[in-house]
């Protein structure tokens, strides 16, 4: 798994930001789910802004499949993202956020129309198309983002905490939604969290990021049933 | 937390556009001041006519900005202090004389203020000597007319920037206005008042149009008066030029005083509820309706006494008004087009990452009298072309250039907020190009677009400025009504300010109101 030419490898990886400094060497294998987990500040943001393609490293290579990211703008890039937040242009129908993952210029033909209906009923919002972003609940929201990542269909899909403000029963309901299509497609996923109880039940894999190091991929139960120290710091008392 | 990230270098097709407009923007406004200098015979070419002049300019724009400032500090008091009918409508018609042509100002100022107007038939009934609106006391009653409501406008934002939870605060200690004056609003008073002053003054600076009409001879001529005499009676280009480069120097200077006064507001966030509209009791509601009807009277009376003369005159106009109209609306149109398309390239390159140069470029025209532009473009190009050829394409640039600034303060914050809310998002899925701007930038900056958009036009509708330097029979319709005015064709001329003011204000209002319809 770890050859060297499959999925996603940080390769010496170096990043500096005035007093900030962030460091990785790891492979995520091709198909996996991966939590991103760590104390705020420790970096998880900027590890997904360096794959995503918004940060250039110092030093090092971000490579998908051997190749290297780095020349790649970041809608280039064989991966989708969900960010935090902002995710949908609010001037924008349903239909026409969700199409953007099939054409940026929006001139769609009659079959690309089909799909992104069918885009939009796979993640229960068929018949929404028409209504815009400011018209629906987050959670519904979260949803318009999955289906265009699902248009997309790239090989890769990050995602930044985007139902941190989602309940607890949604939240799950979506991450449900993200593996169903992960696996569908047979997307790589890596999700920054900071609830263990994400990464339980979404990842098998989990990298721990702490102090600006990023440790390689652990599987996700072994990691947290016996944390390393900074990670019990981070955990606190309260043990899932 | 990478909150701020940096979009990656690329050379893009928007960028090398924004480039182009600062290049030419830097061409423009240095090129004609390079011109003038060429032409220019060295500053010991300047008389004692032409020492009055800067004189003169810099003792009527202090006197003018002192007015205006000390003036507007009640007027805004009493606005933010006190709830009636018909508030907000006033406060909007302040925000009137900022796209009110000045030679339909000054019309309203003449018949009000002139020997047979209201001012003077009171005076007389006094017993009082009457006072005349030529001359310096013409120029400055003019300046105070078109920068009091931009002070009371700003000094009220002042106002509006105290937080509601400080006014209860000092109710709850018991504080008496006097208190309250001292401990909220003389603080803000002095941060707010240098930038009020500062901002009137440089519009007073280049006055042109005032001291053209109300102006002139030995008492009441600004350099940019000069300038055109030079210019167009004494064909004296080495004197324009010199004049010209006195002028730039003067704005310069004024420049950098602003940006060392321009300081933030030192008030706290306040919860952001709305002010309450209860000040104190007793002689000061008597005082403060004084003041606001006073002010409103100063502000509405010489639009009135534009409009009515003029609305019956409107039937029979010559159609010469009417062929002057067609030309300036297609005129102030093209002017508006231009400052958008530089407006925005230009903010938008800015909105990508800070680049001191273009931002630089795109302020220039503040440094720049439209006069001296002129001066200069007919120097450079008087070899390719006619002057009468070139009257009214010069005019179009110049208005276009003029209203950037105005144009750019508008465009750049909304720019920078796309950028920030959308460019990842647009970026991960890669909408760029012509895609990204129809999808993105123009659905979201549709507003403030239209508001630049309106406002350059109803400047360069209004505009009597450049247009002077050369005019000849096919002429805009500010510079008819002022050949009308001068050949004591006072209805026809009423008439035309109506139909000039009535365009103006159409122009903003569509631009406006039709992008907040696009926009939503």
């Amino acid at each position: 798994m770890s050859e060297g030419e499959n999925g996603l490898e940080l390769r010496s990886l170096r990043l500096t930001q005035d007093d900030f400094s962030l460091s990785a060497d790891l492979t995520v294998p091709k198909g996996a789910r991966v939590a991103v987990i760590g104390p705020s500040g420790s970096g998880k943001s900027t590890l997904l802004a360096l794959i995503e393609g918004f940060l250039r490293p110092d030093a090092g290579q971000v490579r998908w499949n051997g190749r290297d990211l780095g020349p790649l703008a970041p809608g280039d890039r064989p991966l989708s993202v969900l960010f935090q937040d902002q995710n949908l242009f609010p001037h924008l129908t349903v239909f026409q956020n969700v199409a953007l993952g099939l054409r940026p210029d929006l001139r769609l033909n009659g079959p690309q129309r089909r799909q992104v209906e069918t885009a939009l009923a796979e993640v229960g919002l068929a018949g929404m198309g028409a209504r815009r972003p400011g018209s629906l609940s987050g959670g519904q929201q979260g949803r318009v983002a999955l289906a265009r990542a699902l248009l997309r269909a790239r090989p890769m899909l990050l995602l930044d905490e985007p139902f941190s403000a989602l309940g607890p029963a949604l939240k799950a309901e979506m991450l449900e939604l993200v593996a169903r299509i992960a696996s569908a497609s047979g997307a790589t996923v890596l999700m920054v969290t900071h609830d263990p109880a994400d990464a339980r039940g979404f990842a098998e894999l989990t990298i721990l990021v702490d102090g600006g190091v990023v440790h390689p991929p652990r599987p996700t139960q072994a990691l947290l049933d016996d944390p390393p120290p900074a990670l019990r710091a981070y955990l606190g008392a309260v043990r899932p | 937390m990478a909150d701020r990230v940096p979009a990656l270098k690329a050379a893009r097709p928007g960028t090398a556009l924004a480039a182009l407009v600062a290049g030419g923007l830097a061409l423009l406004v240095l090129g004609t001041l390079a011109a003038v200098a060429w032409a220019a015979e060295g500053l010991s070419g300047l008389g004692r006519w032409d020492l009055r002049a800067i004189w003169f300019t810099l003792w009527q724009a202090t006197v003018s900005a002192t007015l205006a400032a000390a003036l507007a500090v009640p007027v805004a008091r009493a606005l933010a202090r006190r709830a009636f009918p018909g508030r907000g409508a006033l406060i909007l018609l302040l925000g009137a004389p900022f796209i009110l042509p000045v030679i339909v100002a000054i019309m309203g100022l003449i018949a009000i203020f002139g020997r047979t107007g209201l001012a003077n038939a009171g005076l007389g009934a006094l017993g009082l000597p009457q006072m005349s609106i030529y001359g310096w006391q013409g120029v400055i009653l003019a300046h105070v007319f078109f920068n009091l409501p931009l002070a009371v406008r700003l000094i009220l934002h002042g106002w509006q920037a105290i937080p509601a939870e400080r006014f209860r605060l000092a109710r709850s200690l018991g504080f008496a206005p006097a208190d309250t004056a001292r401990h909220l609003e003389r603080p803000m008073l002095v941060e707010v008042l240098p930038g009020v002053w500062l901002a009137a003054f440089l519009v007073c600076l280049t006055s042109f149009a005032v001291a053209l009409t109300l102006g002139g001879g030995p008492q009441a001529t600004t350099i940019e008066l000069a300038i055109y005499q030079a210019f167009r009676f004494d064909a004296d280009l080495g004197r324009a030029a010199s004049l010209g480069l006195v002028q730039v120097a003067i704005s310069l200077a004024a420049m950098a005083m602003a940006a060392r006064v321009t300081l933030p507001a030192g008030f706290g966030a306040g919860l952001d509820r709305p002010a309450e509209l209860s000040g104190p009791r007793g002689w000061r509601v008597v005082a403060d309706t004084a003041v606001i009807g006073l002010a409103a009277a100063f502000l509405i009376a010489p639009m009135v006494a534009v409009i009515l003369p003029g609305l019956p005159a409107l039937a029979g106009l010559p159609g010469s008004v009417w062929a002057a109209t067609a030309r300036s609306v297609s005129m102030a149109l093209t002017s508006a087009a231009l400052t958008l398309v530089m407006a925005l390239a230009l903010s938008l390159a800015l909105a990508e990452r800070p680049r001191r140069w273009i931002e630089a470029a795109g302020m220039l025209p503040l440094v720049a009298s439209p006069l001296v532009l002129g001066t200069g473009l007919y120097l450079l190009l008087r070899d390719w072309a006619r002057p009468e050829s070139l009257a009214l394409p010069v005019t179009v640039l110049i208005n276009g250039v003029m209203a950037l600034p105005f144009a750019l303060r508008a465009l750049i914050p909304a720019a920078r907020t796309v950028q920030a809310d959308y460019g990842r998002l647009a970026a991960s899925l890669g909408l760029r190009g012509a895609a990204r701007l129809r999808l993105l930038t123009l659905p979201r900056m549709a507003r403030p677009l239209g508001f630049a958009g309106g406002l350059s036009a109803a400047l360069a509708m209004g505009d009597l400025g450049v247009i002077t330097l050369f005019a000849d029979q096919r002429t805009t319709l500010p510079m008819l009504i002022w050949q009308l005015m001068g050949r004591y064709r006072i209805e026809d001329a009423a008439g035309a300010a109506v139909l000039l003011m009535a365009i103006s204000f159409a122009l903003f209002w569509v631009f406006d109101r039709g992008a907040r319809l696009v926009g939503r």
